[in-house]
């Protein structure tokens, strides 16, 4: 109860000083939360051009339909492979005549179709790096009517290392920006533990227990921390708004996120607040 | 310090003196163990500095009430509020403390200004507020640092009435002084003088004739 009173009691006391702290957590998780915006919406894009990942096998002229079926249920017994779609002769040339009208143009009249029959492979989500994909082509490849198995092999590298680059940086600075959060929230408590040093004093003074000289602090942590946190969340999403309104299309954080973000800033505040009151204990 | 033995004892009322840097502020910390001794041994009432933990270091303080010639008072808030501060944080129920706050400055001579801020109140009476608070936890012993430092002949008189007045209840009192003229006002107190850290004359040994 008396952390309670204090904590409020601190906030009438220097309503400018608390708003402060809190402003400051707000702003550096803000930046973690554009951060985070930018991540997820990195991460839709990226899952979105590997959804196109797929197999393509081409399969020789004058092979039996019962190798065929065989193929596709040997191959549907992968764990990767998500489904499996056959396109004849016919419908490889509709498809051709459709997407290239120049290739129409030359197979108008003629009875000879040059496009073979094909099978396109999808695979599971999270099973479409270059290692699962190499697996499911060199399986396809032993079959002896399968005359060749592509994937697009250096499309499917690049994108991949550009994840690799892309999850190393995001990880990387998210963790900066979360140190540099940190460390800020940690100055501003400094500042809030300087501003009562008279009033630790003389609770030291006339023998206060130093949880009791603590709790305060830790709640007021706590609270500016929560508060930054809900700061930072309005900013992030008024930002969202602004960008999806005025800029480009983008999609808002799970709100698991958000709610990750939340007890960041709570323990960060809790924390910092620790820190900062352990340091002053020990000097007086 | 160096080589300092001293003892006060339950009840006894004893002045500490010395020139400035004698060592009368740092044995005021060393009994209230806002300082620990790099050697030897600071024993109150069988808490020992040897052995009492960081953590139990409010188990002494509570013991030892504090008085300052800067009184070190809360700024901004009333004389209740200063003591009721003290109480609150030591754990008083919450509704004991206006009670226990008024009666704590009422026995200290000092009651019509209670709910005036300590801005606003004379060197006399804020350091009756200060030894009100310093009184919240019945502490065995009272140590005053140079409390009449910075008042008037009459103030300082009404002060060391005040400290007789306590100490006829029971209560140790040990207050540090460079002022003779004072000390020698009251020939019933024990004088104790430190120079450079060393204890140099105890008038309870001189009496006694015994360490």
């Amino acid at each position: 109860m008396y952390a309670i009173r204090e904590a409020a009691a601190a906030f009438r006391r220097a309503p400018i000083l608390t708003a402060l702290s809190a402003g400051m957590v707000g702003l550096a998780l803000y930046v973690v939360g554009l951060f985070s915006l930018a991540t997820y919406n990195l991460r839709i894009a990226l899952e979105a051009i590997e959804e196109r990942v797929e197999i393509v096998v081409y399969i020789r002229d004058n092979t039996r339909q019962s190798e065929i079926d065989l193929f596709l249920t040997e191959i549907m017994d992968f764990q990767e492979v998500s489904n499996t779609k056959l396109i004849s002769k016919m419908d490889a040339l509709e498809r051709a005549q459709r997407d290239l009208p120049e290739f129409g143009q030359l197979f108008l009249d003629s009875e000879v179709n040059p496009l073979p029959q094909s099978i396109e492979i999808a695979l599971n989500p999270g099973n479409r790096t270059p290692e699962t994909i190499a697996k499911v082509v060199k399986a396809a490849q032993s079959y002896t009517f399968v005359e060749d198995a592509l994937y697009g092999e250096e499309w499917v590298d690049r994108l991949f290392a550009l994840r690799k680059i892309g999850l190393a940086t995001t990880t990387a600075a998210g963790a900066a920006f979360a140190m540099v959060a940190a460390l800020i929230i940690g100055a501003a408590l400094r500042i809030a533990v300087f501003a009562r040093r008279e009033e630790i004093y003389v609770m030291r003074l006339v023998g206060a227990r130093n949880g009791f000289i603590r709790s305060p602090f830790l709640l007021e942590g706590a609270l500016a921390g929560l508060t930054g946190g809900i700061l930072a969340s309005g900013l992030t999403y008024g930002s969202y708004r602004g960008v999806s309104t005025y800029m480009l299309d983008v999609a808002w954080i799970p709100f698991s996120w958000v709610g990750i973000g939340l007890t960041a800033g709570l323990l960060f505040g809790t924390i910092s607040s620790a820190v900062a009151i352990h340091r002053h204990l020990k000097k007086v | 310090m160096r080589d300092v033995s001293l003892r006060v004892n339950k009840g006894e009322f004893a002045f500490l003196t010395g020139h400035s840097g004698s060592g009368k502020s740092t044995t005021m910390r060393l009994i209230h163990m806002s300082d620990r001794p790099s050697s030897g041994e600071i024993n109150v009432d069988g808490y020992s500095s040897d052995h009492i933990t960081q953590r139990d270091l409010w188990k002494v303080r509570r013991l030892v009430g504090m008085v300052f010639q800067d009184f070190r008072l809360l700024p901004g808030r009333t004389a209740l509020e200063n003591v009721a501060f003290a109480l609150e944080v030591t754990g008083t129920p919450r509704k004991a403390i206006p009670a226990r706050a008024n009666l704590l400055l009422a026995q200290v001579g000092f009651a019509p200004k209670t709910d005036a801020l300590v801005e606003q109140l004379s060197g006399g009476e804020r350091q009756r507020v200060a030894i009100a608070r310093a009184l919240a936890n019945e502490p065995d012993i009272l140590l005053a640092d140079e409390p009449t430092g910075n008042l008037d002949d009459q103030a300082t008189s009404e002060i060391l009435d005040l400290f007789w007045d306590i100490n006829a209840n029971g209560m140790a009192v040990l207050m540090a002084t460079h002022d003779l003229e004072l000390i020698g006002r009251h020939p019933n107190a024990r004088v104790i003088e430190l120079d450079q850290g060393r204890l140099v004359s105890d008038s309870n040994i001189m009496r006694s004739g015994t360490h």
